[in-house]
């Protein structure tokens, strides 16, 4: 178990290189805007251009570029300065970090509770009016984008622009470190908006993997011991149904940790996935790079965990 | 047999399922019974109903689209009409059940252990270091060696045999009156198969249960049942004391049985006679007879007549659900012993001027039994 665990988070440092790699070439290959050139002012002239790119460094060559950028990183734990704040890449990322993990987190606990009652409920009363009606909304909560989801709710909830003013609307997130309650009701909206699908998705999933699981031979023999119902869904089912939900959960989290683009954008919470779409828009690479490691490295580190937390799932996965 | 006497008394016992493709006729009017501390073997191929009766028995096929009927009574208490949580209460305590396979049949996150506590707290208000400690006790009657580290495996660390062994531990949990073994020895080895079997007797014969004995091999209750009755497509279509089944069967589908097991007291030029054909839709069951199209010594009329398990002329206890006439049926069989194939004997059946004329005539027997 520990030579797995040790490893895995080989693979993972292995892994992350490779992520910047790949993000360097894309950049150099599709730039997305000269970064000498929005930030040479309105009537640039040749010999600034060449002067603000000399200063970034930009001139050299590309794998010049990443070399420098590697050795910063490792041996000083250096992402560089974003070129658009003239700030750290770090400080700005740890500043931001707070607000997204606010609402992955915030989300993912409003999906899986709500997820695996209702899907719960669904297997085992299929077909009822309660798994009909429910799985119908589960099939509009799939197929609704989250920006549109985000922008009908803003319109019917939030107190500045809603028709029934009942929410705090868009730009309403306070840290909670500032004000606990401020922060929870400013997070509601966007939390249920973030939630939706992933509910939707867990319900389905789980509703399909207990259906299957109460007629395994397993669960006839906790019937046929006398065990109760209640106990022999919540004990046997469930115990055996979820685990499928749980990798997809740690993954989930995992991409959502690495910035929410679209739902921050709705409800303007300064997270991750805004400064990441802002540093594309302005060619900020060292912040691109950042945010883009940032999320790979939620990815992987999740991942990880949900393999080991396996093993302690399913006793009959072993690693070795 | 009286009720009295009787532990288990299934009366009439009707089981359909409704299901999309239409009503699956999977128990049609079966009654046996069972005393305390006797074996009854009911031997079927898959889809005979064998293992929907004793499901139903505990309740385990109660749902929406299943229509049950007749009635199941034990001690004296119909079964059928008792309330889900009562009949509860009887499932794991009075009435047991141990099924085909070990593996799936216990739940692979959980510890043995912690599977047998189970069985015990559910029906015994003991501490959890008490039922511990049962569980230690069942697995070591069970023949389970080193108890007391193995209560801590699980499933996936047990061979098939021991598996086998840990769910009739769970069974025997709460000292059953009554033991249902659906296919117990089926997923097993052969050498093991016999090892489970001696356990069984001798678990038996320790705690005085009665046990049902539910499998498509008439080796596997050749030993130890007391009483076979074998279903076919939903009925029994013969029952008898185990002795007689084997002396003097009555039934052609139960020829075909004895004559696909293989035996070391026949001799080795003669070949083993597989039973044609498949097992009938449940669905769409054959008209008359319902085992007529696998019949070899079908006749006309038994496309038409549906046979009742009627008494055995002169064999006590003994009932078989068959349209040929007694004598020919004896004369049958005793062809089959000395080694005659189905397809020599069907003559005796065929060698009639008119179909119609079947049931006066006498069997012709130019060839001699």
């Amino acid at each position: 178990m520990t030579t797995y665990i040790i490893r895995r988070l080989l693979w993972v440092i292995a892994l992350l290189f490779g992520v910047s790699l790949v993000t360097f070439v894309i950049f150099y290959l599709l730039p997305s805007a000269n970064p000498a050139l929005l930030r040479a002012g309105h009537q640039p002239t040749a010999a600034l251009i060449k002067a603000i790119t000399h200063q970034l460094g930009l001139d050299k060559p590309w794998y010049v570029q990443y070399l420098d950028y590697m050795k910063a990183l490792v041996l000083h734990f250096n992402f560089g300065y974003s070129y658009q704040y003239q700030t750290p890449v770090k400080t700005m990322i740890f500043s931001r970090l707070p607000a997204t993990i606010s609402l992955a987190l915030g989300a993912a606990v409003i999906w899986l509770v709500s997820g695996i009652i209702v899907g719960t409920i669904s297997a085992i009363r299929p077909r009822s009016r309660f798994d009909r009606s429910m799985m119908g909304a589960a099939l509009v909560a799939i197929s609704a984008p989250p920006y549109w989801l985000g922008l009908v709710s803003l319109f019917l909830f939030s107190t500045s622009v809603g028709r029934f003013p009942i929410l705090p609307g868009a730009g309403s997130y306070v840290p909670l470190t500032q004000n606990p309650v401020h922060w929870f009701t400013g997070l509601i909206m966007p939390w249920l908006v973030l939630a939706a699908s992933f509910a939707a998705i867990y319900a389905r999933l789980l509703r399909g993997n207990l259906m299957e699981v109460m007629s395994e031979d397993y669960i006839r023999t906790a019937r046929a011991k006398g065990v109760p119902e209640r106990r022999v869904i919540l004990r046997h089912g469930i115990r055996s149904a979820i685990t499928p939900l749980v990798s997809a959960a740690g993954v989930d989290i995992g991409v959502l940790l690495g910035g929410v683009i679209l739902v921050e954008q709705v409800f303007t919470i300064p997270g991750i996935g805004g400064l990441a779409y802002q540093s594309i828009l302005n060619g900020d690479l060292p912040m691109i790079q950042g945010t883009v490691l940032l999320g790979a490295f939620f990815i992987v580190v999740m991942n990880l965990i949900v393999d080991i937390g396996y093993a302690f799932i399913d006793p009959r996965v072993r690693y070795s | 047999m009286s009720a009295r006497e009787s532990l288990l008394e299934v009366d009439n016992l009707k089981v359909e399922f409704h299901t999309d493709d239409g009503v699956v006729y999977a128990v049609d009017g079966v009654s046996y019974s069972i005393r305390p501390g006797t074996t009854l073997g009911i031997v079927g191929e898959s889809g005979s109903g064998k293992s929907v009766s004793a499901l139903t028995t505990l309740g385990l096929t109660r749902g929406k689209r299943t229509r049950v009927s007749g009635r199941i009574l034990f001690e004296g208490r119909d079964l059928l009409t008792l309330p889900d949580d009562e009949l509860r209460e009887i499932r794991g305590d009075d009435i047991a059940m141990i099924f085909q396979d070990p593996l799936s049949s216990l739940h692979p996150f959980y510890k043995v252990g912690y599977q047998l506590m189970e069985a015990v707290l559910m029906h015994r208000s003991v501490s959890k270091a008490a039922a511990r400690d049962r569980a230690i006790d069942l697995l070591e009657l069970v023949g389970i060696p080193d108890p007391h580290r193995r209560v801590d495996s699980y499933p996936h660390e047990f061979s098939g045999g021991m598996r086998q062994r840990a769910m009739i531990a769970m069974a025997l949990a709460n000292e059953p009156k009554l033991l249902i073994a659906d296919e117990p020895t089926t997923a097993l080895d052969v050498t093991v198969q016999a090892q489970i079997l001696a356990l069984l007797e001798d678990l038996q014969q320790r705690l005085g249960m009665a046990v049902i004995i539910i499998t498509h091999d008439l080796g596997v209750v050749a030993e130890i049942a007391d009483e076979i009755a074998v279903m076919y497509a939903g009925r029994i279509i013969e029952h008898a004391s185990s002795e007689r089944i084997f002396a003097t069967p009555q039934h052609p589908y139960t020829w075909g049985l004895l004559k696909s097991i293989p035996r070391l007291d026949t001799p080795r030029s003669e070949d083993l006679v597989p039973i044609s054909g498949r097992p009938p839709s449940l669905i769409n069951r054959p008209s008359g007879c319902h085992f007529h199209p696998r019949c070899p010594y079908v006749r006309d009329g038994h496309k038409r007549v549906d046979p009742k398990l009627e008494p055995v002329p002169g064999e006590f206890g003994h009932e078989v659900a068959c349209l040929l006439p007694a004598p020919l049926r004896k004369q049958i069989w005793q062809g089959l012993q000395a080694g005659r194939t189905p397809d020599e004997l069907r003559r005796l059946v065929d060698d009639k001027p008119a179909p119609e004329a079947v049931a006066a005539a006498q069997p012709a027997d130019e060839a001699g039994a």
